[in-house]
């Protein structure tokens, strides 16, 4: 008999992996996994901002990513440094004012460790549905936006003489990454949240002919990294969200290591 | 914000520039009418970047079945007229007429899709087009690609690359062809093949043709006109008539022009030929910014 905590880590986990896979197809392709990577840890601020104001962390951290998403792009219009440089400084800059600012207001009851790997254990029903349900309402504005995202990662300017309104729905596809990344980090914190996006989508590529058939292949290679890291977990006692991610880059580094030998 | 941006200031600046103390050493006329006989008419378009004059008042017009070729320098702003006459380039002055429901097709110069990206030919062509197989296969066989369509695109060399973006702008039966550098990646008997195609193409479907080039012998032959660009069109004709021109000389040098042996006529029609587009003869209209 699998334990009730278990079996919610379990659908947690299994929910996100599912969410996550078109997003992290898109990130891929538009080389924006850096970008994802910085405006995660940069929710850590979020949560510094939730506890002060006393409001849901959730609800803080979608507004601070969407405020570092668009302070990235703003930055990103300078030409003096690359923008993989801004990113380093917005990524770095964020997470030392995040650690700071959480453990100042919240003295050292908060439990910081919790935010930054997230607990995948203690997750609730109540987490459940906010899992459940923001994913489904992520997936519906993925699936909506799907045609149009996939042009302009084909090629963005061919894409906008064609009539793709581009800047919108990469608008859009951030506000969901947003979305997705508060869902994130319940389970596995703000500095691995964007591994369930990412990695995923490395360890498909070399199995899949057509974007939806990335897309499908990596939900199914995250949810099952979810299975084995939790068994992992449970067996050796070790952090729950670490050992899945563990398992995904394994996964993943066979995956390369394979379709490198074909 | 208070005041002007930069690139508020530097429009002002320009303004200022061109209505005392033309830098181009040509007066500039009083802003000419649109030409309604053509698919997509341009007047005076104008573009900064911060302080640096990207375009200058350039006019182009291209009509049916007409290939115009837009050579230029490095750096001459080709792109960037590419871009406006596509609607993708906010402009800091002048207008853009195109006919009702114009459609465009568009190969744009570079093309580096992210290898994680795993697209067949097939899919790429019916992005955004409800397009059945059959046509997705006739309109590869009308560029000489039939055999690539189950092909992923990052497993495609140069040429066939080219033709499949080729097919991709035709595939929604475009009024206009826009091809910005499309032999990019492709060795030289591809080259020649692929603009006997693009002619081809022209011939049979009756579409206006942009063209944009540095790469100019092989080009001049299927052009019926050529528009020579360094911010400002400093030349433009036919084929024969830019060769000759001291801009264009002057621009490519002496041995570029020798290399033109074939189009070497008498310099008896330089004036004329296309009375709209010869140096000096642009206007001078500054519309508001876009």
């Amino acid at each position: 008999m699998i334990e009730p905590f278990l079996l919610r880590a379990l659908a947690a986990g299994i929910g996100l992996a599912i969410i996550a896979a078109p997003l992290g197809a898109i990130l891929v392709w538009n080389r924006m996994a850096y970008f994802g990577e910085t405006v995660a840890q940069a929710s850590l601020v979020g949560v510094a901002l939730g506890l002060l104001l006393n409001i849901d962390v959730t609800i803080s951290v979608v507004i601070t990513t969407l405020a570092v998403a668009a302070l990235l792009i703003v930055l990103g219009r300078q030409k003096l440094v690359p923008l993989d440089a801004i990113l380093g400084l917005t990524h770095h800059g964020t997470l030392a004012l995040g650690v700071i600012a959480t453990a100042l207001i919240a003295g050292p009851s908060v439990d910081l460790m919790g935010y930054l790997f997230g607990d995948v254990f203690a997750v609730t029903t109540a987490d459940l549905w906010l899992i459940y349900g923001g994913g489904a309402v992520v997936l519906a504005v993925m699936a909506w936006l799907w045609q149009p995202l996939l042009r302009v990662a084909v090629h963005e300017e061919l894409a906008s003489a064609e009539g793709v309104p581009s800047r919108r729905v990469r608008a859009a596809f951030i506000v969901v990454l947003a979305l997705t990344i508060a869902i994130a980090m319940k389970i596995v914190g703000v500095l691995l949240a964007i591994a369930f996006l990412i990695v995923p989508i490395v360890a498909a590529r070399p199995f899949a002919s057509t974007p939806e058939g990335l897309v499908v292949t990596a939900a199914a290679v995250g949810a099952s990294s979810v299975a084995l890291g939790l068994t992992l977990s449970s067996n050796a006692d070790a952090p729950g969200g670490p050992s899945i991610v563990l398992c995904m880059a394994l996964i993943a580094g066979l995956s390369l290591a394979i379709s490198s030998r074909r | 914000m208070t005041g002007a941006t930069p690139a508020e200031a530097a429009h002002d600046h320009a303004h200022h520039d061109h209505d005392h103390d033309c830098a181009c050493g040509h007066d500039h006329g009083p802003a000419k009418a649109f030409d309604i006989s053509a698919l997509i008419s341009a007047r005076g378009l104008t573009l900064l970047r911060g302080d640096r004059l990207i375009l200058d008042h350039v006019d182009v017009d291209i009509h049916p079945g007409e290939i115009v070729t837009l050579i230029g320098p490095n750096g001459s702003g080709k792109t960037s007229l590419v871009r406006a006459l596509l609607g993708v380039q906010d402009l800091n002055g002048g207008e853009i007429s195109r006919v009702e429901n114009l459609k465009v097709g568009y190969v744009p110069q570079r093309f580096d899709i992210d290898r994680a990206l795993p697209m067949t030919v097939a899919r790429f062509l019916a992005l955004g087009h409800k397009a059945p197989r059959a046509a997705l296969s006739a309109v590869l066989a009308e560029v000489g690609a039939e055999r690539c369509i189950d092909q992923q695109l990052s497993e495609l060399s140069g040429g066939e690359l080219q033709r499949v973006l080729l097919a991709r702008a035709l595939i929604a039966n475009p009024e206009l062809l826009v091809l910005d550098e499309p032999v990019r990646g492709v060795d030289y008997t591809g080259e020649a093949d692929l603009y006997a195609l693009i002619g081809n193409l022209r011939d049979k479907r009756g579409i206006g043709v942009l063209l944009v080039s540095h790469d100019l012998h092989v080009v001049m032959a299927q052009s019926d006109r050529v528009l020579c660009l360094n911010r400002h069109i400093c030349c433009s004709g036919v084929p024969e008539t830019v060769a000759q021109h001291p801009e264009y000389m002057r621009l490519f040098g002496p041995e570029t022009a020798r290399n033109f042996g074939v189009y070497r006529h008498h310099h008896d029609h330089a004036h004329g030929l296309d009375g709209r587009e010869l140096p000096g003869s642009h206007g001078h209209h500054h519309g508001e910014t876009l």
